[in-house]
């Protein structure tokens, strides 16, 4: 197979692009779908403030990597989760890419600043540590974009993990989740803008954009979403897309284009009628917010009325 | 040839000479889902492997829902 651009051996065929690439135009392919992705939905504008979302895996390191290159002003932020060897190894990857480049990498720890990980949480709470997981991340990111004077949090949910959710969105006929999902959630008081620059690349790709730029990433799973249903979802999409290239692509692409609009007045308003948390002062709609109920729950948070720790930046 | 495979890491051996869609094929891996690293570098699935060659099969699908 021969690169598209210049004819020389391809290292990567993208099946939906009927193209294969060499490595220097590869990266111009990924560098041009995530200008596309952010000039599209108006994602970041000149001069501002970006946080990445930083685990260590390929996503979010090539999403650094690509933000960065397209000389984009960012920091990252690494959430340490508790998993044992995972969160060892991955902590080590987000490092280890902002040591050698001179980059600034912010670092929360949840046992450390929050007395509970994600484990623990999961067990306390006998749900999914998926969901302890991604709201603490969401909790967790905003703040620290909001406390740092971030604009915007960007993070490296790729084309792969949009289409997942949305397969599940409509397999249940989620309205309100469907009206919000999009590429940008925009800024209101008390959340930072929430960005997805790479919206137009699948993850075979971020993983081969590691592989052609040098990034050493985590490639181990994390060994708590085994299983989930997110993952049976994507294994779905790729029986199809091996079938028929494009599928995914087309059915993301073609949502945010024509069918996201039609949901946009279903959409979830989590965010009307707000009111501080008693605990952290968040934004909520109740008393205390889900991240502070998560907490006291995993029994980090007393009913103190305030937080039982005071939380600084590591960097 | 030894091929690595990842998550878990394990071994297997495999008679070459063979094409990467071909060895995909045997071991029933959908290509979507995997890079396939010969040495250092990436190859595509036209590409043909000798049996002296070093190739890890590295899974490419990740993510909890959140």
């Amino acid at each position: 197979m021969k690169c598209r651009v210049c004819r020389e051996p391809a290292v990567i065929d993208v099946r939906r692009h009927n193209a294969g690439f060499c490595g220097e135009h590869f990266v111009r392919h990924c560098r041009e779908q995530v200008r596309r992705a952010v000039d599209e939905h108006s994602m970041i504008e000149p001069g501002e403030r970006v946080l990445v979302a930083v685990s260590g895996g390929k996503d979010s390191l090539a999403l650094w990597d690509l933000l960065v290159e397209a000389g984009y002003d960012t920091d990252g932020l690494y959430l340490g989760l508790g998993i044992g060897e995972y969160s060892d190894h991955s902590g080590a990857a987000a490092r280890a890419y902002a040591g050698a480049r001179g980059l600034k990498l912010h670092e929360v720890d949840l046992a450390a600043d929050y007395g509970y990980d994600v484990p623990g949480a999961a067990a306390a709470t006998r749900r999914p540590p998926c969901g302890a997981c991604g709201l603490s991340k969401r909790h967790l990111f905003n703040q620290v974009a909001l406390e740092r004077g971030y604009d915007v949090v960007a993070t490296g949910h790729n084309l792969d993990d949009e289409a997942a959710v949305l397969l599940g969105n409509v397999l249940r006929w989620e309205a309100g989740y469907l009206g919000r999902q999009h590429p940008v959630l925009p800024a209101r008081p008390g959340f930072a803008r929430k960005v997805k620059p790479l919206v137009r690349l699948g993850e075979r790709e971020m993983a081969a954009y590691c592989v052609v730029r040098g990034i050493d990433y985590i490639v181990e799973e994390c060994p708590m979403a085994e299983g989930n249903r997110h993952l049976a979802y994507k294994e779905a999409l790729n029986a199809l897309e091996d079938r028929s290239p494009g599928t995914k692509a087309a059915f993301l692409l073609g949502f945010l284009e024509r069918g996201h609009e039609r949901f946009a007045g279903d959409a979830v308003e989590e965010r009307e009628d707000l009111g501080a948390c008693t605990e952290c002062g968040s934004p909520t709609t109740g008393d205390v917010c889900a991240f502070c109920r998560l907490r006291e729950r995993a029994g980090a948070l007393h009913s103190s009325g305030a937080p039982d720790v005071t939380v600084e930046l590591r960097r | 040839m030894k091929i690595v495979l990842r998550n878990p890491r394990r071994e297997v051996e495999v008679q070459g000479p063979v094409t990467v869609s071909r060895l995909l094929e045997r071991l029933e891996l959908n290509p979507e889902s995997v890079l396939v690293i010969r040495g250092d570098t990436l190859v595509t699935r036209d590409a043909r492997l000798a049996d002296t060659d070093d190739v890890e099969i590295r899974p490419v699908i990740s993510g909890g829902a959140a």
